[in-house]
């Protein structure tokens, strides 16, 4: 006979932290729920303290922002665990990077103040770098067309959910857009930094911030889908590599009305601004 | 950034690109440069399962200890993806390296079931190299085949320069030691596999030939190679304690099929159930040392962050430190959230300790192997189980809690009645109603009894080779008459019925005692596009059967035939320490119906004290 002797623990969760991390080369291909399992096996090999989930199947208590896409790679992905007890935040990223391949990149280990809302919750917008792949294709004008392409007074394009399909106007949910990281960062105020992401050698590409998350979600393949439909080229899925560079919070937590409105009053933050960092006790 | 064999184009468009990008937590990576072999180990089957197996775990493990070797992995391509790599000629590679099999030394299989047998071939073509032995080159890996089915390799001989008939931890690195230095010497593939011939265990199929009667069996088998051996003596690692074991076992991405760490606790068995091959294989019984397992177990746990050990052996309640070992495995990482899984457990007195100290074992079910239904029956296939024990034993297990239970019988063994197959659904029921004797406030709902029967095969190296085994039309008829009786017992709404595929059942059997006249028959259904044929949703019997009749092949030749005793069979040049005698007398005790006690209660004479350890010289 077989008999599986089930662990049983109580739940006691002491604090939570932010884990950002970074996700390139083959590890594009692996998808959400296999990313969770990794971590979740990482996590157990490093040794952090994780917190348990009670009743008959524990299972960890951790929780990721926005799930990637397979076939993306990213510089920021969030995920929020709750802990027994924790390292300081330089020795627990040492002992995750140190649990994992190098396709997997722990960037940040953060605590977060009591009665943070947890990553998923609070997701408003994405930046992203779509890349044109080597062999694909270059498109004639690029940025002018580009451009041009954002001076329509309205995009409308037809999005599919699991439940419906419906027509929605994606330009006022396209945020900002730039063609170099320099441009891309003066325009959302920021600095790009150092990039986990592929370089291709025809060097077409565009940065674009977008609304992201449960309220809106726009992914970067149907901004691209309507940029090919107006300059009439048919949409190649696999031409592009998307590359996400960080995911923000919106601060203006009420931030409701039109679309345009929602769009004019946020106040991005990137999901790291609700964390500090734990030194040595 | 490592250099994929495949572009992302088709990673992200076929089912589960991870199985094809390597990378896996713990793979081990060398500069194939820098090394004088390669060995791709291979689990001809799809990614999930090939990655669940311990043994190529093992010898991965053990290869890559060798500075001089590097060994990588491949397992079956999806059709999804076997249908691209064909279209786009892209050549089959290794995990590790993403590079080509082809530029391997060595391409071992191993050998787990025989309805893998076709995706021997899909490898080799999606490889390049030749389908025959004789045809390859020194262009070519040497191509070499492990594990249970190595011991009848008959039907799959022709494929394959060598099998290795024993265990993986003894002879592989002389062979590598001897390629290397023929290597050296510029020496050439015949060269090597003369020398090779001479390792024991090594079997070089083209070095020997088969002469048949008029009725089909065996005339002679014998060598046509002055260097190749008569006997090919099984071996066998008998120091368990300082033996190879993988600390750091691959964790894949995507979930095995065993999503877990395995703990090998021993190795044979004691018991001689007549029908087991693995039985007799492994024997003598070797247990590992329980020190060596306790820090195995803590090792791998750490190294893998698996939440679930599980422990393997062919009987666990036959390892003599066994409580030990549970308790400290308990004691030791409950508070880490792991599961310690117990297969093959007696019910016992410790069975119930174990089940009382954890507060969650209702939800996974009781399992119960009776195989056969009437104590006469199991008396006849030598398994040492009554109904006053399963019985006993399932009382106990409701009294603590738990309402589900699992029945695994088998279908058309020797001397088998209609009595015994209804006895089947008449065992079911009792168990069921067993678990109504509990006043009703004190049981836990309602009662669910899953009773699964499988088609008896037999199998080489068995009392049963000389066995007649049933035809699927006689499989079918036996199932049908059992679903029917089920459906007469009182209980039979709290009792689910499965049976396994007739067709597949008879095919095994055809590939279990078969011969080298099979292989053309195997190419046949090869390239008329079968593969995966373990997989119902790709087997095609028609396209066997075709292939049969083509061949002017009866497989009911292999299957539905009583043997001679004194017979030659395709394995016979096989030595596996068990001799034939011993097997011929046993199964004549199993017409008689009577039971051999096991290894521990009195030595049975098998054979396998040859080995000159393990059980045979305990106490």
């Amino acid at each position: 006979m077989l008999v599986v002797v089930r662990k049983y623990l109580e739940e006691v969760s002491v604090l939570k932290v932010r884990v950002k991390f970074s996700k390139t080369g083959s590890m594009k291909f692996i998808g959400h729920l296999d990313v969770m399992r990794y971590f979740q096996k990482a996590i157990r090999r490093s040794g952090i303290d994780i917190a348990y989930s009670q009743g008959f199947n524990p299972h960890q208590l951790i929780s990721f922002a926005a799930p990637l896409g397979v076939g993306l790679t990213s510089d920021s992905e969030y995920m929020d665990m709750e802990l027994r007890s924790s390292f300081s935040s330089e020795e627990a990223m040492d002992r995750l990077n140190a649990a994992m391949n190098d396709e997997i990149r722990v960037e940040s280990y953060l605590e977060l103040e009591e009665g943070s809302k947890n990553a998923m919750s609070i997701v408003a917008a994405a930046d992203y770098c779509v890349s044109l792949k080597d062999g694909y294709p270059l498109v004639e004008d690029f940025q002018v067309k580009f451009d041009k392409f954002l001076t329509q007074p309205e995009i409308i394009m037809l999005k599919k959910t699991k439940k419906s399909e419906k027509e929605i106007n994606i330009k006022p949910y396209i945020y900002h857009i730039g063609f170099t990281a320099e441009e891309f960062g003066n325009k959302i105020n920021q600095n790009i930094g150092k990039t986990v992401a592929e370089q291709y050698e025809n060097g077409q590409k565009v940065y674009m911030q977008i609304a992201t998350g449960s309220v809106v979600n726009i992914k970067p393949e149907l901004v691209m889908e309507a940029f090919c439909q107006y300059i009439q080229i048919p949409f190649q899925p696999f031409a592009y590599q998307i590359h996400r560079m960080e995911v923000y919070a919106d601060l203006q937590e009420d931030n409701k009305g039109t679309p345009e409105e929602y769009g004019k009053n946020r106040k991005l933050v990137s999901l790291e601004y609700f964390g500090h960092t734990i030194g040595y006790y | 950034m490592r250099k994929l064999a495949l572009s992302d184009e088709i990673l992200l468009t076929i089912e589960k690109p991870a199985r094809y990008i390597g990378n896996e937590v713990n793979m081990v990576v060398k500069n194939p440069q820098e090394v004088e072999v390669r060995f791709c180990m291979c689990f001809p089957d799809v990614y999930e399962i090939g990655m669940s197996h311990l043994g190529i775990q093992i010898i991965y493990d053990m290869l890559n200890q060798r500075e001089d070797t590097y060994c990588e992995r491949v397992y079956s391509p999806w059709p999804d993806l076997d249908k691209v790599m064909r279209e786009q000629k892209i050549p089959l590679f290794a995990l590790e390296s993403q590079e080509p099999i082809k530029n391997f030394d060595f391409l071992g299989i191993t050998l787990q079931y025989e309805m893998c047998y076709t995706n021997i071939l899909q490898i080799l073509d999606l490889s390049g190299i030749p389908f025959y032995a004789i045809d390859r080159t020194v262009d070519d890996p040497i191509v070499i085949g492990g594990g249970p089915c190595a011991y009848n390799p008959e039907p799959i001989a022709d494929f394959f320069d060598i099998f290795y008939i024993g265990e993986g931890e003894t002879s592989y690195f002389e062979l590598l030691d001897l390629y290397k230095e023929v290597k050296k010497q510029g020496g050439s593939r015949k060269e090597f596999l003369e020398k090779a011939a001479q390792i024991e265990g090594m079997y070089v199929p083209q070095f020997y030939d088969v002469e048949y009667k008029e009725d089909g069996t065996l005339q002679s088998f014998h060598k046509n190679n002055p260097y190749a051996k008569d006997k090919i003596l099984k071996q066998v690692q008998m120091d368990m304690a300082d033996t190879f074991y993988p600390e750091k076992p691959l964790v894949p991405y995507i979930k095995a099929t065993q999503d877990r760490v395995v703990l090998e606790i021993q190795r044979g068995c004691i018991r001689g159930c007549r029908f087991c091959q693995a039985g007799m294989l492994y024997r003598p019984i070797r247990p590992r040392d329980i020190n060596f397992l306790k820090e195995t177990a803590r090792k791998m746990l750490k190294n893998t962050g698996h939440e679930e050990i599980s422990l393997s052996s062919l009987s666990s309640s036959d390892y003599k430190d066994l409580q030990e070992l549970v308790y400290f495995l308990i004691d030791e990482f409950r508070e880490n959230g792991v599961n310690i899984s117990l297969p093959s457990l007696r019910i016992d007195a410790f069975a119930l300790d174990v089940m009382s100290k954890v507060q969650d074992v209702r939800k996974s079910s009781l399992t119960f192997a009776p195989e056969a239904s009437s104590q006469r029956l199991r008396d006849v296939i030598n398994k040492g189980l009554t109904e006053e024990v399963i019985l006993k034993g399932a009382m106990d297990a409701f009294q603590s809690g738990w309402n589900r239970v699992k029945l695994y019988f088998m279908l058309g063994l020797p001397t088998e009645t209609w009595e015994d197959i209804e006895g089947i659904a008449i065992l079911s029921d009792k168990i069921a109603r067993e678990y109504y004797t509990i006043p009703k406030d004190q049981r836990n709902g309602k009662v669910s009894i899953v009773s699964s029967t499988s088609f008896f095969v037999p199998k080489p190296f068995t009392p049963f080779q000389w066995t007649r085994m049933s035809t699927s039309e006689e499989f079918l008829e036996k199932q049908r008459f059992l679903n029917g009786k089920m459906k007469e017992q009182l209980n039979q709404k709290s009792i689910k019925y499965n049976w396994h595929e007739a067709e597949l059942t008879m095919l095994e059997g055809v590939l279990a005692r078969g011969d080298r006249k099979l292989s053309k028959v195997i190419l046949e259904v090869y390239q008329q596009g079968c593969m995966f044929d373990s997989w119902s949703e790709f087997f095609r019997y028609d396209v066997w059967m075709d292939a049969f009749s083509k061949y002017n092949i009866d497989p009911l030749f292999y299957t539905a035939r009583e043997r001679e005793e004194d017979e030659i069979f395709p394995w016979d040049f096989i030595d596996i320490g068990v001799s034939k005698k011993f097997l011929w007398l046993e199964y004549q005790k199993a017409k008689e119906e009577k039971v051999t006690p096991n290894c521990r209660q009195k030595c049975a004479g098998c054979g396998a004290k040859v080995f000159g350890g393990g059980v045979c010289f305990e106490g």
